[in-house]
């Protein structure tokens, strides 16, 4: 698999599995998002993850969400457009490219974005536990992935070392605070 | 030496667990090859020429003397006796079964040890001095430092995906012994006029097939920054790193390309908003960490002893040459570190047998508080000897085969595993390690020569520091046969320097005539007490071109 494929070519229009989708800890219901990685013409379905710029050029369809490709730059500017939304999607063109890390943890941190962040693209079940920790509650994971090893995976550990979206006190912190 | 509590414990105890069920899938056909990569890459496992390769942490080099009979057993269970001390300070095993590797894992986390990160494109093991603590020219104990370091690192959340491998070696001395400059970030420690501790950050250096020296991001960051300002320059390494070719992945290409500066003004925006957050360090916590470092209960070693150390020295010409290439001052008078050769001939640079860790675990007890530091230059170190305990320590070490005088002379060679066991290797560099080791064996002529780094890589990756050796040897492929580049004049301490290569490359069985004919321009054209290195600087690469080409 490529490094670094800013547009995954080969199916443009991805529909993710009904059952393939983890929301705040649990396998989601439904899931209706498909996700479009035309930068050029909207999908027919609805409703639809379509590129940043794209979305930015539709935002009076508000069946439409914006997808964050791996290498986009979050500014306060961006962040200000994407706040009020209720969904954002940000990709992962292959599992072993990590940006999309610091740009969940951005998002969530920096600029206090409380809608839905969630993951698409080359999501794999060994990936979900530090996903959570960078500010994702939705994964959608790839069709091969299975989800009963998403849920068992999801928190794997009950230990971490640094802050991250969900813990605000490093442990060296937490520790003095025990020793006390 | 640090100690878990229950939450490192904890957190190496889950990632086992975690490992093992990867593993379980893996092998059930659930988890394809691909995916698999990185998951045991994370846990040190290599799929090899051989068969698969472990790597172990050792972290900042700090090893106890439980630990290391748990390695001892872990080698003999689990792999053929012996196991690989390597140049980032890591323990290397070269025949384990990979269904075997949960299994040593979960053994390795009985003695607070793990493979965490020691492979893979994440924040790798921290490297440093070793002689943290006890070196005289030491402005602050590094090791803290590091563990901080360590416990920020593991297990990142956002950094598990980088582009590429990412090292960070830290020194807090005035002589940097841990190459910060040629990491993706090293660090000084040290102290400005008011007392007060700061830290240096460098960025962008590396060795691999684009050798580069680092820069200075930061000068004087105070400490209380230290992990919010690594976040800072992981978070753009992550983001801007190039993702498009591994071999221009690491931070030194981000940081050529973009220009100091500018790399610079990246990491200080992102930094701007990290500052006086949550992992800003205080002084209780860094308090708590040293706390893990006490100082050992050294008894009083009576002036007359070291009287004596000096005698014994003046009349045993072989324990001089011992004490004077193998024995450290201490920054405790008294008191000295030793450093046990791990280069034989009989065997590979860096490889130990199990019997001999269960007996390099019994002299930790029994000469140095039951610790031992691993060094980059892939030897041990007993850190605090006391000197009328050193005679008796070199006989044993005599015994052990572990007493070859000769660290840091020609004889002390880095090694990387090259073609005998490496997949990536274009040329052997073990044998080539063995046939200079025996070429100059005559320690009169290796003491006459004073110190003297030769590295040798099996290939452009360099793992055997070749660029930074003060003779450097390379393993290059011309169609399918395996050549030697030869270089001089590299440098890792303090006045880092990449060496030069001599010229076209050397068939394997020429190699130790030209290193010879080399060492022959340097003896002839030296100074008094001119090091190699020195008489290179000053003379420049033409006479030992000449030398070696001569028709
Ligand atoms: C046997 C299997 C090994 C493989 C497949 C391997 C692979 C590599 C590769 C691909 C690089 C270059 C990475 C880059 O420049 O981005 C590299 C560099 C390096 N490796 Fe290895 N290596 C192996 C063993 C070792 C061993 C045994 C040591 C220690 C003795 C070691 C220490 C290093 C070091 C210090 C570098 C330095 C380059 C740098 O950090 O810039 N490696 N290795
Ligand atoms: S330098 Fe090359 S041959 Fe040697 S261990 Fe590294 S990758 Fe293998």
């Amino acid at each position: 698999m490529p490094n670094n494929v800013d547009t995954p070519t080969e199916e443009a229009l991805v529909p993710v599995h009904v059952d393939h989708l983890l929301l705040d800890g649990e396998l989601a219901a439904e899931n209706a998002w498909c996700v479009s990685y035309d930068a050029v013409n909207l999908p027919e379905q609805r409703p639809a993850f379509v590129p940043l710029a794209l979305w930015q050029a539709n935002k009076q369809d508000d069946e439409l969400a914006p997808l964050l490709l791996s290498d986009t730059e979050l500014n306060a500017e961006l962040a200000a457009e994407l706040n009020p939304l209720s969904v954002v999607a940000i990709d992962f063109p292959s599992f072993t490219d990590g940006r999309g890390y610091s740009i969940a943890r951005l998002l969530r941190e920096r600029f206090e974005y409380a809608g839905e962040v969630r993951a698409v693209g080359d999501v794999l079940v060994d990936q979900l536990d530090y996903m959570r920790r960078c500010g994702f509650n939705a994964m959608a994971l790839r069709d091969d992935q299975h989800p009963e090893d998403a849920l068992r995976l999801l928190n794997s550990f009950s230990v971490r070392y640094q802050t991250d979206v969900e813990e605000r006190q490093a442990l060296f912190e937490r520790r003095l605070a025990t020793s006390e | 030496m640090y100690r878990y509590d229950i939450h490192d414990q904890t957190l190496v105890d889950e990632r086992v667990a975690q490992f093992r069920d990867q593993m379980d899938r893996y092998l059930a056909g659930r988890l394809g090859e691909e995916e698999f990569r990185p998951l045991r890459l994370q846990n040190g496992l290599y799929i090899q020429r051989h068969a698969p390769m472990l790597r172990i942490a050792i972290p900042y080099g700090m090893l106890a003397s439980y630990q290391l009979r748990a390695l001892a057993d872990i080698t003999r269970r689990y792999d053929r006796g012996y196991g690989h001390f390597t140049t980032r300070q890591n323990l290397q095993l070269n025949w384990p079964a990979q269904e075997d590797v949960p299994d040593i894992l979960a053994e390795l986390a009985k003695v607070q040890m793990h493979a965490i990160q020691t492979s893979g494109n994440c924040i790798r093991n921290t490297t440093s001095d070793q002689f943290a603590g006890i070196a005289n020219d030491e402005v602050e104990d590094p090791r803290p430092w590091c563990e901080l370091i360590r416990q920020w690192s593991t297990l990142h959340p956002e950094f598990a995906y980088l582009p590429r491998k990412f090292k960070i070696a830290v020194t807090g001395a005035a002589k940097d012994r841990a190459a910060i400059q040629v990491h993706d970030i090293g660090l000084r420690l040290w102290r400005n006029e008011e007392g007060e501790l700061r830290v240096k950050v460098l960025a962008g250096g590396g060795l691999g097939r684009t050798p580069m020296i680092a820069e200075v991001v930061r000068e004087d960051l105070p400490w209380q920054h230290l992990l919010t300002y690594l976040e800072a320059c992981v978070r753009v390494y992550n983001q801007f790193g190039r993702r498009d070719n591994k071999f221009k992945a690491r931070i030194k290409i981000l940081v050529k390309a973009l220009g100091i500066e500018e790399y610079r003004r990246r990491v200080d925006e992102e930094w701007a908003h990290l500052k006086d957050g949550p992992q800003t360090l205080n002084q209780a916590a860094i308090d708590v960490a040293k706390g893990h470092f006490p100082e050992p209960e050294r008894r009083p070693v009576a002036e007359s002893a070291v009287v004596n150390f000096e005698r014994l020295r003046s009349e045993n010409r072989s324990f001089a040459r011992f004490v004077t290439n193998n024995v450290t001052d201490h920054k405790v008078a008294g008191y000295k570190a030793v450093t046990l050769s791990l280069k034989r001939r009989e065997h590979a640079p860096g490889d130990v047998t199990a019997d001999q860790m269960d007996a390099v675990a019994d002299l930790a007890d029994r000469y140095s508080f039951s610790e031992m530091r691993v060094t980059h230059e892939q030897n041990l170190v007993l850190s605090d000897v006391p000197v009328d305990e050193i005679e008796a320590l070199w006989n044993e070490l005599e015994a052990l085969g572990m007493a070859n005088p000769t660290v840091g002379t020609l004889n002390d060679i880095i090694c990387c595993p090259g073609g005998d066991y490496c997949s990536l290797a274009n040329a052997v560099s073990i044998p080539i390690a063995q046939a200079l080791q025996e070429r100059f064996e005559d320690l009169d002529f290796l003491y006459d020569l004073g110190p003297l780094d030769l590295n040798i890589s099996g290939c452009m990756n360099a793992c055997g520091h070749h660029h930074v050796g003060h003779i450097g040897i390379l393993g290059v492929d011309k169609k399918g046969e395996e050549f030697y580049q030869i270089s001089i004049g590299g440098n890792s301490t303090d006045d880092v320097s990449l060496g030069k290569i001599l010229g076209p490359s050397f068939f394997r069985q020429d190699v130790p005539e030209v290193v010879e004919k080399v060492l022959q321009v340097y003896v002839a054209e030296r100074h008094e007490d001119e090091h190699f290195l020195d008489t290179y600087r000053r003379i420049g690469l033409k006479p030992f071109k000449e030398r070696v080409y001569a028709k």
